[in-house]
């Protein structure tokens, strides 16, 4: 127990200054940009005076130079205090925890998709190495891995909703219909399963293509040989001594991916109208609300650190010599 | 909810057979007695994330608050001022005083009556203080009298002319609750996330850059009206999502030339939607192509004449807006009051191009290339096109263009703030009257800092004065006479071309009846549509 937590501590601490480091670098990227959180109102707005324009800058307060504006920023950090976001005039933190149920709920489920998937299917290849299985399985995943997910969530559009009708266009619940209740969460799931196969469909194939690797490689070391030498069967060969040593490079690309995959949903949150992190992150740099943007960071860094550190903390289960380091 | 489709896939399915009606001899059929209840989810692009049009309009405002607050006058499907919150208007004859008479009856969605204390809160607190357009409308604006519930009196220091007025009060004019506003922050008042007023329908839900949920509202003073249920706005930037939307039957239209080209001519050939403009003529806007002249080789009129022959728009307005747009004929749009025909034009002409730029004194260097310069579009992907056609057409005539390509704020910066562009090609918006918002893209003398004016480093003293005028002004004939002036100048020196002239293009699903009926419908109340079974 005391392991577990010096390592979570040990991480926390490594993550703080990495985290002013990403904020600060974005907060002068995004000054570089070309206009600000006012200029993207009124382009918005099609019109505006000198007057509505001062009378937002003042509002924002988004006078002062970028130094000041930095550290005002900072200091508010401290605070816990994530500041308004101009694009919404609500609070930062508002917004985002009424986006990041969706986001989560998308990268989970997607990760969790493609994990269990992505696996099983590697081990079905790694089994049948050299073998037709193996050859269709790699050639399809090949093939995922290499089309672009925006293009699999348009013709999953295409067929699933506009020809056949049987899944909706876009969207996280039927608005028209007003549901509530159990018959809501239907909906809802309904209206995930193209999105998030659309995102695990890429992922899918990296587990698949490492599972199988990682399969072969472990199948002909030494202690494989000794168990069945002492003539344990073959499905408790695999999963007892393969699997389980097999999965560790595996556990590695998820904590990778997780963090990937923020950029990735921007795209099918796009395509698919959802109303996620990667949408309002989207929307935050066209319409340079910086406090918004840094939020969004913050929180999926955070989000970021946490899943890499229940990766450590797998890690140290699956294999007992692996310790905090 | 929805009382008569349980299962919408299945309505669907229906919808399509139902299209093919109008082919039928039973027409009537599809016609016949509106019908009852239902939800209809429209589509739009874009959202201002503020839903109080009495501190920031914009019609990308109107789409979503025009079902739930309503304004004093409202234009008739003839495009004439009509009544809506106030039932009758009358002018002093010095044109400095304008009596409007309210409607009895009236409540607010939160039950309170509406009075005249609402319209002259709404005219000195917000529209006067911080609303754009309205700043301008009412700077002379003194007061705003009730002598009684039903009686509001605006008193100005300078003529206001009635036409002017009335057709501006459609877009500027929408009032609010003063109980809500009143002794509270204005700019950060909750309601301007969860409106309450007086329209048809009442805001039930709003997720700022997703959707807006109303129902109807069952006190609405016009008796037996709305016929929906209820109302869903949605917000689909993704042109592609929002065919495939509309055609699964998740939207029932798509406002707002929302849709590509491409898509609006496919989809005008499937008999289970309706794709035009038609309802959107209130709503006219330009393609301008504006030139910087505090540039030396842009100073020069002959230069930028020689870009109005060098582009042949007739060709581009087929080739690329598939006849969405057309040539524009001044900066008046067709079909509006003032649209005056004969103003001066510039035929397709690249010899006579390269005659003016000749004459200007930029000969063709050794490489072929008279001068080089930049162009600027803003985010709109037609416009950008456009630049492109605009670069290709004068690389013809000698003139090298760079293509600068900037997001929304950059281009508000470079464009509009500080005037570091040479040409720009931009969207420019009729809003009903020349002097509402489109004689500040010549006036000279406007604030620094002001989007969608005088960029151009532009002066004429003549149309100065004009502008001035007109705008006090309350002979219509005289009016129009001055803008007639105006157009000609602006024309003939060209400091901003009006190149297109476009149309809003709207797709809705065959089912939608009543939809489109008026010149600027995707901004109206919504109040008489309904859908077919």
């Amino acid at each position: 127990m005391r392991r577990v937590a010096r390592l979570i501590l040990h991480r926390l601490a490594a993550s703080v200054p990495c985290l002013a480091i990403i904020l600060v670098v974005l907060f002068l990227l995004l000054r570089l940009a070309p206009g600000d959180a006012v200029d993207a109102l009124l382009a918005q707005m099609g019109s505006g005076d000198g007057a509505l324009d001062k009378l937002l800058r003042d509002h924002y307060g988004l006078h002062g130079s970028t130094t000041t504006q930095l550290l005002a920023y900072l200091a508010r950090l401290l605070r816990l205090d994530l500041g308004v976001s101009v694009q919404y005039a609500q609070p930062v933190l508002d917004v985002i925890l009424s986006r990041l149920p969706l986001t989560v709920l998308l990268m989970v489920s997607a990760l969790s998709l493609s994990f269990f998937l992505g696996s099983v299917v590697g081990i079905v290849a790694a089994r049948r190495a050299g073998q037709w299985p193996d050859t269709l399985i790699s050639t399809l995943g090949l093939l995922f891995y290499a089309t672009p997910s925006f293009w699999f969530g348009l013709m999953g559009i295409l067929l699933f909703s506009v020809k056949l009708s049987v899944l909706p266009s876009g969207g996280i619940e039927d608005l028209a219909a007003g549901y509530t209740g159990w018959r809501r969460v239907l909906d809802i799931a309904v209206h995930m399963v193209l999105p998030t196969l659309t995102l695990a469909l890429i992922y899918f194939a990296v587990y698949l293509r490492v599972m199988r690797a990682s399969m072969l490689e472990v199948l002909t070391v030494d202690f494989v040989r000794t168990a069945r030498a002492k003539g344990a069967t073959e499905s408790v060969v695999l999963v007892r001594h393969v699997l389980r040593n097999a999965l560790l490079p595996l556990i590695t690309i998820l904590g990778l991916q997780a963090g990937s995959m923020l950029g990735g949903a921007v795209v099918v949150e796009s395509v698919f109208s959802l109303p996620g992190l990667g949408r309002l992150a989207l929307d935050a740099v066209s319409g340079r609300d910086l406090n918004m943007l840094l939020g969004i960071v913050l929180m999926s860094a955070g989000l970021v650190i946490a899943i890499n550190l229940t990766v450590d903390l797998l890690y140290a289960k699956l294999d007992p010599r692996i310790t905090a380091g | 909810m929805d009382t008569f489709s349980p299962d919408r896939r299945t309505a669907l399915i229906g919808g399509a057979a139902l299209a093919a009606g109008p082919l039928l001899p039973r027409t009537a059929f599809a016609q016949g007695e509106p019908r009852r209840g239902g939800t209809l989810v429209a589509q739009t692009y874009s959202d201002l994330r503020i839903l109080n049009p009495a501190i920031r309009t914009s019609f990308a405002i109107h789409v979503f608050t025009s079902k739930m607050v309503e304004p004093l006058v409202d234009l008739a499907p003839n495009g004439e001022p009509a009544p809506r919150l106030a039932t009758s208007w009358s002018w002093s004859p010095d044109a400095r005083t304008i009596m409007f008479k309210l409607r009895e009856g009236v409540l607010w969605h939160d039950g309170k009556p509406f009075t005249s204390a609402d319209v002259q809160f709404c005219a000195m607190e917000m529209w006067r203080k911080f609303q754009n357009f309205g700043t301008q409308l009412h700077r002379n604006l003194v007061g705003v009298d009730t002598p009684d519930p039903l009686t509001a009196v605006f008193r100005y220091s300078e003529p206001m002319p009635r036409g002017l007025f009335l057709r501006a009060l459609a877009e500027l004019g929408q009032v609010v609750p003063r109980h809500v506003y009143q002794g509270t922050d204005i700019l950060n008042n909750p309601a301007n996330l969860a409106p309450v007023g007086t329209g048809p329908f009442k805001f039930v839900s709003y997720t700022p850059g997703q959707h807006l949920v109303m129902e109807r509202n069952p006190n609405y003073w016009m008796a037996g009206f709305p016929y929906l249920d209820r109302l869903v706005i949605r917000v689909i930037p993704d042109g592609a999502a929002t065919a495939a939307a509309l055609e699964s039957g998740d939207i029932m239209m798509s406002l707002f030339s929302s849709l590509p080209r491409t898509e609006l001519v496919r989809l005008a050939k499937d008999k289970r939607f309706r794709v035009g403009t038609r309802g959107n003529e209130g709503n006219p806007l330009f393609n301008t192509i504006g030139f910087n002249t505090r540039k030396k080789e842009l100073a020069d009129v002959r230069v930028r004449r020689a870009f109005a022959h060098a582009i042949d728009l007739e060709s581009y307005a087929k080739r690329f807006d598939y006849g969405y747009s057309q040539p524009a004929q001044g900066p008046w749009p067709a079909n509006t009051p003032f649209f005056q025909a004969g103003v001066p034009s510039y035929a397709f002409d690249p010899k006579k191009a390269e005659v003016l730029l000749d004459q200007a004194g930029f000969p063709r260097g050794a490489d072929g290339v008279r001068m080089r310069l930049r162009i600027m579009p803003n985010t709109s992907e037609s416009i950008r096109q456009l630049a492109v056609y605009v670069q290709q057409s004068m690389q013809k005539v000698g003139v090298r263009m760079e293509n600068v390509v900037l997001d929304a704020p950059g281009y508000n910066k470079n464009v509009n703030r500080e005037w570091d562009f040479d040409v720009a090609t931009d969207t420019g918006t009729f809003r009903g009257d020349p002097a509402v918002g489109s004689t500040i893209w010549y006036r000279s003398g406007i604030a620094p800092g002001t989007p969608w004016s005088n960029q151009f480093g532009w002066k004429n003293e003549e149309l100065d004065k004009l502008a001035d005028a007109a705008a006090v002004e309350s002979n219509f004939d005289k009016r129009k006479a001055m803008y007639n002036r105006i157009a000609v100048i602006a024309n003939t020196e060209i400091p901003v071309w009006m190149a297109l002239e476009q149309r809003m293009v709207s797709a809705v699903n065959a089912r939608v009846r009543n939809d489109h009926n008026m010149p600027r419908w995707p901004a109206s109340s919504w109040h008489d549509v309904w859908i077919a079974a």
